[in-house]
């Protein structure tokens, strides 16, 4: 007696579960039933679970009868030739979808070679264990698993072609690189997934060697000439949008470049990029603070603004401009309404972005780095031939990454590149490395991929062979035109006075907790005070009450809140944070005194 | 040595701690000249005054620091086996937290027992010892229980395996049940013991009550005590225990009470005193930072240790220990709970005389350490 369940609900009983169990996969098979339901028959529990809900992964496999695969080589042909589709092998029952608990009672072959009776499926590939990123790392079986998935990871960081739309789309941060390439070493999922038809890097060729340490902890180096011919090139396209609101009253903004009048009027400098609809002409180059879109809005507290204050009466102005640190130039304007049909505006900044120090680069095998110099033409080391890396990638990444992938389609984009063809790097079922030495050695060249290189400033041989080879790099999306700062001064906070935190609020860089405890550490007592002047006030004190007076400019002297100008007022210099504490230790009801002692 | 080199060294007991005049005694040749003895003793000089610290050193922040940053890289792992699996230890980093936080009940209490001549090499004895100590409870020598509620009859049957190896009777048994179970009557046979209410029914659990009572009677041996484990150590056997009792355990005529000690501080200051209690903070710590393989100086430790100790009593670095002797209302306010901190020292009338560094930093003035804390001296007219 075993319990039938389905979809977790007891329905009854058989007698026979394993008869009952291949009656309903047969009848799967045969399309009698739906293929999205499961059976899977849990044998220490005795139960059968039916599943037909919604939720479950499944994936599909092959299925094996007495050692042997249904899905034979007619059926390939036939599918090579069109006359049947994915679909007619499900419903011929060759091929069909498991979930996770099936796949507990089925055992999965990976490979023709080994099978026998006992296995129910095989793989349709033994690659398929990976997802799609993560099979687009080429000789990916060489790998630690972990170094696959950050390569994974960094793939979907990669600047590409990513619509074919993009010229009419307005997207938020979005990056576009020039002249993308389709990898020399490429796996099949590159041609399933049609990889062509939107690349994201660019084939390189990659010197594994030191340069002036320029590309020690995980940097790399580029070359000069190759970036100004265009090497990963790309834009980053900004949107600027804003839609005219409407306010109760009937009023409502307009985009326009405002009146002289309104109220918080620019200078006629900054509404130059403006054409007379409000909106700036296209291919106008802009720099922060530079208006982009013209708008003013009727005035705040319509019920205050009474006869006697016409100022309130004037619009405000509340144009959208540039933020600290962008530039663009106008790529692309639309006009259209909202969906409470209110007028709105998006405009589209493009900015080119040419590889600079400090932008992010990687292969495909987990292993980013970071621009550290870009090296002219003549002082890059070359080879016999006169060839000269575009990027040059550090040795000491290899040894404890253990990315052996990253070695290889160096080795592998070479052969691509001299033979002329693409070579593949599916997982599972890639090029024999051996074989790919092999034909390097028959092109002229040393079969471990390495040259003999010469110094390109003094022209002298190098001493040890170089490793080089072509390989796909990809342009990640963290650029540093993005994310450098710097502050001197700056805006500060209203309550604290202490500067703003983060770089769209231009703001300072914390000396923390700890950083504050070396300084002391070092006895550097006068320059840590220095630190911590960033909200230095003088505040008069009251020398009989102890506590913070004011300033009274019309009695041009200071008060006292207790005594008035019957005491002595010390103006004494403090952070404004501690102002801020006492007035707040005033608020739980404590008298905080200031007990004032000549410092010498 | 000669009465006059003693006279030379003694010329510098001014300059010099008496340990370390005492220890330039201990090593000087028997042999060496006048003018010798002045250079070794100005070089010594000058080697003890460069090992001086720098007046307005900011100490404490080192050894913070010092310790600190190297207890990032300890690990977390708390066990670690001292060769029997029965017996594990916290180590790492929960146990820093625990003597530096003074907790009293710590993880895993545990004892090294030293013991005096004979027992010592004599395993036998040795065994003897460790079984004498180990705290048996009723418990673990009864094997059924069987409560008769309508009579008030408890009857338990004993292990006699058990009691064989303990050197015991079941008479000696109800002999000690006898006096913690009032209001019963204690009879023993062969191998069970019978307990039967004597004067009139109460309560029905009553007779529940008294089975766990008595279930929890200590039989034999020192109270506190769980496990016992003899291991060679050098030369020598010693007794490992888990569960400590240091005051009874010193009390025995076979314990070596030179070299017996607890991981448990707060016992070692309670049989002890604090000094002692300082020597086993740094001690303890030590031992852990040594497990790790890291390198601390010791005195960083012994630092951290005379801060906790400083008051007479351990007190763990938390708000409530260390932390609450600060000078400063504003530092201790800056730590944990500020306005309970604040309260209590507006109630009190408290004045922050800012003679530290937190407060300090807090009002923006230059921290009385290092360059800020030498002053200008100047006549003013």
């Amino acid at each position: 007696m075993t319990d039938i369940y389905l979809n977790s609900k007891y329905v009854g009983t058989v007698d026979n579960p394993s008869h009952f169990v291949g009656e309903v996969k047969d009848l799967r098979r045969k399309g009698s039933i739906s293929e999205d339901i499961s059976i899977y028959h849990d044998l220490a529990a005795q139960e059968v679970h039916l599943h037909s809900d919604e939720g479950r992964a499944h994936r599909p496999l092959i299925i094996i009868k007495e050692g042997k695969p249904l899905l034979s080589e007619k059926h390939l042909k036939q599918l090579e030739e069109g006359e049947i589709t994915w679909h007619d092998l499900i419903r011929q029952g060759v091929i069909e979808y498991l979930d996770a608990a099936e796949e507990e009672n089925a055992l999965v072959a990976s490979s023709e070679e080994e099978l026998s009776p006992e296995y129910t499926h095989m793989e349709i590939s033994p690659g398929s264990i990976c997802g799609i990123t993560t099979s687009l790392v080429p000789f990916g079986n060489y790998n630690q698993s972990s170094r696959l998935i950050i390569g994974s990871k960094n793939q979907k960081q990669a600047l590409g072609f990513y619509a074919a739309n993009f010229h009419l789309r307005m997207d938020m941060d979005s990056n576009l690189l020039h002249y993308p390439q389709f990898p020399i070493v490429k796996t099949k999922i590159h041609d399933i997934t049609e990889y062509s038809q939107h690349p994201s890097g660019q084939n390189m060729i990659v010197a594994v060697m030191s340069y002036d340490g320029y590309n020690m902890e995980d940097g790399v180096i580029l070359g000069k000439a190759s970036v100004e011919r265009g090497l990963s090139r790309s834009t980053y396209f900004r949107p600027v949008e804003t839609q005219e609101l409407r306010y109760s009253g009937g009023l409502i903004d307009e985009v326009s470049i405002p009146d002289k009048e309104v109220k918080g009027y620019r200078s006629e400098h900054d509404y130059r990029f403006l054409e007379s609809d409000g909106i700036l002409y296209p291919e106008a180059k802009v720099n922060e603070g530079d208006v982009v879109i013209g708008k003013t809005s009727p005035p705040r507290f319509l019920s205050s603004m009474d006869e006697y204050n016409l100022a309130a009466a004037t619009r405000r102005e509340s144009s959208i401009n540039l933020k600290h640190g962008e530039k663009g130039v106008a790529d692309f304007v639309v006009l259209t309404e909202n969906e409470e049909g209110n007028k709105l505006v998006q405009v589209r900044l493009r900015d080119e972005r040419i590889p600079e120090i400090g932008d992010k680069f990687t292969s495909r095998h987990g292993q980013k780095g970071v621009v550290g110099i870009l090296v002219p033409p003549q002082d890059l080391p070359f080879s016999e031939s006169g060839i000269t890396p575009d990027l040059i990638f550090t040795p000491h990444g290899v040894s404890s990454r253990m990315t052996v992938s990253h070695l290889i389609e160096l080795v592998g984009g070479k052969v691509g590149a001299l033979a002329g063809r693409y070579v593949d790097g599916t997982l599972f079922e890639a090029e024999k490395e051996e074989d790919l030495r092999k034909q390097l050695s028959g092109l002229g060249f040393q079969e471990d991929g390495t040259e003999v290189f010469y110094d390109g400033r003094t022209g002298k041989k190098m001493m040890a062979r170089i490793f080089v080879g072509n390989m796909y790099y990809l342009r990640l999306r963290h650029m540093v035109a993005n994310k450098m700062q710097a502050r001197a001064r700056g805006p500060i906070q209203l309550l604290t006075r202490q500067p703003t935190e983060g770089k769209a609020k231009e703001g300072g860089l914390r000396l923390g907790e700890m950083e504050k405890d070396t300084f002391i550490a070092h006895g550097a007592s006068l320059l840590l005070k220095e630190r911590f002047d960033s909200d230095k006030v003088v505040i008069p004190v009251c020398e009989k009450s102890g506590l913070m007076g004011y300033y009274d400019a019309r009695k041009g002297r200071a008060v006292s809140p207790l005594y008035g100008e019957n005491s002595e007022m010390s103006h004494i210099e403090m952070s404004y944070a501690f102002k801020l504490l006492l007035d707040e230790i005033r608020t739980l009801g404590i008298y905080p005194r200031l007990h004032l002692k000549s410092k010498y | 040595m000669k009465a006059d080199h003693e006279k030379t060294v003694e010329e510098y007991a001014d300059r010099l701690s008496p340990s370390v005049l005492q220890e330039v005694k201990d090593q000087l040749p028997a042999s060496i000249s006048k003018s010798d003895l002045t250079k070794v003793m100005e070089t010594v000089v000058t080697a003890h005054e460069n090992a001086k610290v720098n007046p307005g050193e900011c100490v404490g922040l080192v050894s913070a620091q010092s310790i600190g940053e190297p207890g990032t890289q300890m690990t977390l792992n708390t066990f670690h086996f001292a060769g029997v699996s029965e017996m594990n230890v916290t180590t790492g980093l929960p146990r820093i937290i625990e003597i530096f936080d003074a907790r009293k009940d710590i993880k895993t209490p545990m004892m090294e027992i030293f013991l005096k001549e004979p027992y010592n090499n004599d395993i036998d004895k040795l065994k003897k010892f460790a079984a004498k100590i180990k705290e048996t409870t009723f418990g673990e020598l009864a094997s059924e229980y069987s409560l008769n509620i309508f009579d008030q009859v408890l009857k338990v049957t004993l292990n006699k395996t058990l009691l064989a190896d303990y050197d015991l009777s079941t008479k000696e048994l109800a002999k000690v049940i006898k006096a913690k179970a009032k209001g019963f009557s204690v009879e023993s046979s062969d191998d069970d013991l019978t307990l039967a209410k004597t004067g009139k029914t109460q309560e029905l659990k009553d007779l529940y009550n008294l089975k766990e009572k008595i279930k929890e009677l200590k039989i034999t041996g020192t109270k506190g005590i769980k496990q016992v484990l003899p291991v060679k150590r050098g030369e020598e056997y010693i007794v490992l225990t888990s569960g400590t009792n240091l005051k009874d355990i010193l009390a025995l005529p076979e314990v070596d009470e030179v070299r017996t000690t607890t991981n448990d501080i707060y016992e070692i200051y309670e049989t002890l005193g604090v000094e002692a209690a300082r020597e086993a903070i740094i001690r303890e710590v030590f031992k852990v930072i040594e497990a790790q393989g890291l390198n601390i100086d010791v005195r960083h430790i012994m630092l951290v240790a005379d801060i906790m100790c400083a008051t007479g009593v351990v007190k763990g670095v938390t708000r409530y220990g260390v932390v609450k002797e600060k000078a400063s209302v504003l530092a201790r306010a800056s730590f944990e709970t500020p306005i309970k901190h604040l309260i209590n020292a507006a109630l009190e009338g408290e004045v922050d005389y800012l003679t530290s560094v937190v407060e300090n930093v807090m009002i923006n003035q230059p921290v009385p350490v290092g360059t800020g804390l030498p002053g200008l001296v100047t006549k003013m007219k």
